[in-house]
């Protein structure tokens, strides 16, 4: 059961309004409203292909790498909408950190996949850089492994290391939010649980966004749960609510495995 | 089914046995020009020995023969082409793989592959007719008044501003590998995962720090076979070479102003004329030379890829 009331005070760090997201012609997300609270995980769950990786790359703008792809309505992260034209996309991307389905330590040391980043937006003495290689280890739970061979090619680590590597790069730039991509889809359930272990402590600090094809770990992990269908988003509310008592019929079939 | 394994095995065994005398003809082909060139550059080895490199002297009818005039030619022309080409080979590459709109990376990649189709002779003659005055007139004086009054290296760009020499046919020689490095570079950029690029550019990197610190180090091996590649063809470039860097085998300075010879002009202007004997061997193992410094590259080539890939 959820143990908040729910008169808690939610602060919404994102929030989309009307959100239309297209593919050239093909429209992928249609109307979406939603706020993701600061502080809070929330899950984004769905049969492939219902737009909900899309709307994850809305979120730090990744889809203006690829021409033809766009966005329409209001899509406000930090109090500005981010979809306006003269958004500074290396700053938003900054704020907004983004983990993916498979692990992409860069081809470099242990040190450096962490030190890249951060020297990308912060001028650090070398004492401050250290310090802050290992804090974003020590957050991302893998410093006691890898502090004797940092100067070893993050490609040697087990996939589980090289995806919280990838967490600890993205914590080290010290971002608001962290976008995670079906984070475990490509790990073992050990390395998962970690992976979950560790959202349930960035959680205190970031607020996190998460999308899962494992409907157990959207129960385990988040605070609050969406349900996305065919880029539209049919339910969204409280973990506990949608997983126990949805309200809408196709949630439901969903949840108990009737669809997808 | 029996006879139907027996008839798979046989068949196999056929295979093997033909793949294997392809394979090994290659070998035997390697084997036999080597000896061949060692074979008939003997009287020339035997009379010069280690001289021959050393020494700067071309006189056929005196039957004395040096090798330094065409060295540098060949050496020199080569690192020219791949100082303009490589940097500019990246840019090409950088532009069509991260930068260029869609619409455009079609035609201009098309274009490139072109440029990689126009025979030699054809840049020979561009080079000779169109570029050279051009360039003796406007881009050495300039080149004298810039880089020619920087200490140590000012050296090498003085003297007289002919258009030809050792110089433009370097440029000419980067203008004809351009196209190889750039596809090659292309190519092996493209094949960095999309993923890996996107997790550079979502913790807020430019398009330059994706390329030089993500791009760059992932494909370093695929970006390195296409250099030496392309340092291969320069070495051994003959036609447009011949054009356009003076054939002159006098040794006067190390100026790259200077009309110079290469390895694979010297014996395509000489070969024709050569008498039977000295000179013939002297032409021979120049032939040798430039198939050593080959092996020598690639092996060097071979050597750095094995260290990158060690670290």
């Amino acid at each position: 059961m959820n143990i908040t009331p729910d008169n808690e005070s939610l602060v919404p760090e994102i929030s989309m309004r009307n959100l239309d997201f297209y593919y050239g012609k093909e429209i992928a997300l249609k109307s979406i409203n939603l706020d993701i609270y600061w502080g809070k995980v929330t899950a984004f769950i769905g049969p492939s292909g219902c737009g909900k990786s899309t709307l994850l790359r809305a979120i730090n703008r990744m889809y203006d790498l690829y021409p033809g792809q766009r966005a329409e309505g209001e899509l406000i992260v930090c109090g500005k909408n981010i979809l306006a034209k003269d958004v500074d996309t290396i700053g938003l991307r900054a704020k907004v950190g983004m983990v993916f389905q498979k692990p992409t330590p860069f081809p470099m040391s242990i040190y450096e996949n962490i030190a890249f980043g951060v020297s990308m937006h912060e001028k650090l003495s070398r004492r401050q850089m250290d310090d802050r290689v290992e804090w974003a280890l020590t957050k991302a739970a893998l410093w006691n492994e890898v502090k004797d061979k940092l100067r070893q090619p993050g490609t040697g680590l087990s996939g589980g290391q090289q995806q919280r590597l990838c967490i600890a790069r993205c914590v080290a730039v010290k971002p608001r939010v962290i976008l995670l991509d079906e984070p475990t889809s490509a790990l073992d359930p050990i390395s998962t649980m970690h992976i979950e272990a560790l959202i349930a402590e960035l959680k205190k600090e970031f607020t996190i966004a998460i999308v899962t094809h494992n409907m157990q770990q959207a129960a385990r992990v988040s605070d609050f749960t969406s349900y996305m269908y065919l880029g539209e988003m049919i339910e969204f509310g409280r973990t506990d609510d949608i997983f126990v008592k949805p309200k809408d019929k196709r949630t439901e079939d969903y949840i108990t495995g009737r669809f997808g | 089914m029996k006879s139907s394994i027996e008839k798979a095995r046989t068949g196999d065994l056929i295979f093997l046995n033909l793949t294997r005398t392809f394979a090994a003809f290659t070998l035997l082909v390697l084997f036999a020009i080597v000896v061949s060139l060692v074979w008939s550059a003997m009287p020339s080895i035997r009379e010069f020995g280690f001289g021959f490199l050393t020494s700067s002297e071309w006189n056929p009818p005196a039957e004395r023969f040096g090798a330094l005039v065409p060295i540098y030619g060949t050496l020199a022309t080569s690192i020219i082409a791949l100082i303009i080409a490589v940097p500019i080979s990246f840019g090409i590459a950088i532009f069509l793989t991260e930068l260029s709109p869609v619409w455009l990376r079609r035609p201009l990649g098309t274009a490139i592959e072109l440029l990689a189709g126009i025979p030699s002779i054809v840049y020979g003659m561009w080079g000779l007719l169109v570029f050279a005055p051009l360039f003796g007139e406007y881009a050495q004086p300039w080149i004298a008044k810039t880089l020619g009054q920087i200490p140590l290296i000012g050296n090498l760009f003085t003297g007289p501003m002919l258009g030809i020499g050792v110089l433009a046919a370097g440029i000419i020689l980067a203008i004809m590998i351009i196209p190889f490095i750039a596809s090659i570079m292309r190519d092996v950029f493209e094949l960095t995962p999309a993923m890996l690029k996107e997790s550079c550019y979502g913790i807020g990197g430019t398009t330059w720090e994706v390329v030089w610190r993500v791009v760059l180090p992932y494909t370093r091996v695929g970006v390195i076979g296409g250099i030496m590649l392309g340092l291969g063809r320069a070495l051994g470039e003959t036609m447009a070479v011949t054009f356009i860097i003076g054939n002159a085998s006098i040794f006067i300075n190390y100026s790259l102003f200077q009309p110079g010879n290469s390895i694979t002009s010297a014996l395509a202007n000489e070969f024709a004329e050569a008498t039977p004997g000295l000179y013939t061997a002297a032409l021979i193992e120049l032939g040798l030379l430039l198939f050593l410094i080959t092996v020598v590259v690639l092996s060097l080539s071979r050597l750095l890829l094995h260290s990158l890939d060690k670290r």
